[in-house]
């Protein structure tokens, strides 16, 4: 993780292929499973939410249901969880395949970093596969040389959940 | 060998104490077939609450048992349920999820019709008969019956159903409990929960009040409460099951999580304790002490029959769900609240509403995968064919994990599908 974390370029700014280069190592360590290294990705205040689809995309988890809204906490809470073999709904492992494309870098200064993309996820769970796409928002945070992120917003472009049932896998 | 025909739907043996559902019913197309002609289609069903349509010319476009709906307010503050289909050629009228509109046109042919459905007009009036547009065949056909109780909004396919308030009976006590939590008035939160299960939409009725299967399914959410600082108070997990009648059942019960409507864990700080307290002193004020102890610190999971799920548990929320075939079922859920809740207190309720339910928390996906893979198990029905509801049967009073509350629901399914004077299996 060291590589991807790792800022080589000036200090407090971040070039698309360095983002690019963060998201894929992202997708791996989620496609492998090895949820832990996943979340020392993020900061200490960092949050990870999914809104539901017919509310606006920025609307907010105070005052909206969602369909998930970690905190650092609750997020440590998910991985500790997803790891159990009680947590049935993704016991054994679905296999998934987080494809990352069209990254964006919105705006940067003084080592915050707004990044956009387009994602694409496939899981296969039992017999069934299925796919989740849309757009994530990410909030990325550069200090000490190493990439963290602040916050991942997760903006489905389906209606619902109708084909995939539930989101028991990270987005 | 298939399933015999003369096997019951639901088999009954009073003097074993045994409780027997056939799996037949969640995989025979005739029996689904069956349930969209005698319940979905007789039944009192769910549609929306009134907070969901707040000014006038509001409308959400919603499919209730099956039929696309236009659940939208007038002008003059009247709630209608109208059939989203064109009288012309049958167009869904709406093609929006929700807005708001002074009338709606059909794309298809241009017509036009006001919030009541009336046609208002059309491209090309002339050439219809001069009388054509009072013809009420030439409007937007409203759904034969639609009521209300503390802001919940049912429709009924029957013209001859019973009243609303009969048919829900002894529930409606139940109702009143959990919506006096409010003096405002109850509303939905913004953002509703549209997941689906590949299962028998029967599958999620039972589980939705099954108290038993909490410690092995949910075994990950309670390790999470224990591990969480504050957020368990010294209370056991205990209470009661019940037939309501008419096919609703209820589990009521203590818990040791925090409740939003009265029961405090210390997670919610000192500022939400003396928001906690202020709202019992009330309750207890309005209400008394026993009532608003109930209201605070007791949990109800309700199931109106034949599919909407009030759980007033660590939150609030308001469930439905329809089958789309035997195995496949579509949910649609909401939070709910008092209008007149802090922000504070609303942000709790949330949280912990995402932290136990819907598709992405810690629990209901673990109930997904349950039901999906009973749905799996029903492969075999043809040689392993009972499910068993038997426990806590004669029992004087069963407990919340017990079975009581889906025998209800069950004996009220069996007579609908099977008529009254042939209640099937019934051996005493």
């Amino acid at each position: 993780m060291n590589v991807a974390t790792e800022k080589g370029s000036d200090a407090g700014t971040l070039t698309r292929s360095e983002v690019e280069d963060f998201l894929y190592a992202e997708a791996e360590l989620l496609d492998e499973w090895r949820l832990p290294e996943w979340l020392d990705l993020f900061t200490d205040d960092a949050t990870y939410q999914i809104p539901p689809t017919d509310i606006p995309a920025d609307a907010s988890p105070d005052n909206n249901l969602f369909y998930i809204a970690d905190d650092r906490y609750r997020l440590g809470e998910r991985v500790k969880r997803l790891m159990k073999r009680t947590a049935h709904a993704e016991y054994p492992h679905s296999k998934t395949r987080h494809q990352v494309s069209n990254v964006r870098i919105l705006s940067q200064d003084d080592g915050q970093v707004e990044v956009a993309c387009n994602f694409l996820t496939y899981r296969t769970k039992d017999d069934f596969s299925n796919i989740f796409f849309g757009k994530l928002l990410y909030g990325l945070e550069v200090s000490d040389g190493k990439i963290r992120i602040r916050s991942k917003r997760v903006v489905l472009d389906t209606n619902g959940l109708r084909n995939q049932g539930r989101i028991s896998i990270i987005l | 060998m298939k399933p015999n025909g003369n096997d019951p739907l639901v088999m009954i043996d009073n003097d074993r104490h045994l409780f027997k559902v056939s799996r037949n019913n969640f995989t025979d197309p005739d029996v689904f077939v069956k349930e969209r002609e005698r319940i979905f289609s007789t039944c009192w069903l769910y549609l929306g609450h009134e907070s969901e349509l707040k000014k006038p010319g509001d409308f959400v476009t919603r499919v209730v048992g099956g039929r696309s709906i236009l659940f939208n307010k007038d002008r003059q503050g009247n709630i209608r349920a109208l059939f989203n289909s064109c009288p012309h050629r049958g167009s869904q009228v709406c093609r929006e999820r929700k807005g708001n509109a002074k009338s709606f046109q059909c794309f298809y042919h241009g017509w036009v019709f006001g919030q009541d459905g009336a046609l208002r007009n059309q491209p090309g009036e002339e050439s219809y008969g001069h009388d054509f547009k009072n013809d009420p065949d030439s409007n937007m056909r409203q759904v034969p019956r639609l009521e209300s109780y503390r802001g919940l909004y049912f429709l009924c396919y029957d013209p001859e159903a019973i009243p609303l308030v009969d048919y829900l009976g002894n529930a409606k006590e139940y109702l009143d409990v959990i919506f006096d939590q409010s003096v405002d008035g109850m509303e939905v939160i913004g953002g509703t929960q549209e997941y689906a299960m590949n299962a028998n939409w029967k599958l999620l009725v039972e589980n939705s009040i099954d108290g038993y299967h909490a410690t092995s399914t949910h075994a990950t959410y309670l390790d999470y409460l224990k591990s969480m600082e504050g957020g368990l108070t010294n209370v056991a997990l205990s209470g009661v099951g019940k037939d309501l009648g008419n096919g609703h059942g209820v589990i009521e019960y203590s818990a040791p999580w925090g409740r939003p409507a009265g029961q405090w864990v210390s997670l919610w700080g000192d500022e939400g304790k003396k928001e906690i307290d202020a709202l019992n002193a009330r309750n207890e004020k309005l209400y008394g002490k026993e009532k608003a102890d109930r209201i605070a610190y007791k949990n109800r999971n309700l199931l109106i029959f034949p599919n909407l799920i009030i759980n007033d548990i660590m939150s609030l929320t308001i469930r439905t769900f329809f089958p789309q075939s035997p195995n496949l079922l579509h949910v649609n859920a909401w939070a709910a609240g008092p209008q007149e809740e802090s922000a504070a207190a609303r942000k709790f309720r949330l949280s912990n509403f995402l932290e136990f339910l819907g598709p992405g928390g810690f629990a209901t996906p673990d109930d997904v995968e349950a039901l999906e893979h009973c749905q799996l198990g029903y492969r075999n029905s043809q040689e392993v064919r009972w499910n068993d509801i038997s426990k806590g049967m004669g029992l004087e009073q069963p407990a919340m994990d017990d079975e009581e509350q889906m025998r209800a629901f069950w004996r009220e399914w069996s007579r609908r599908l099977t008529g009254p004077e042939q209640i099937q299996g019934e051996r005493t």
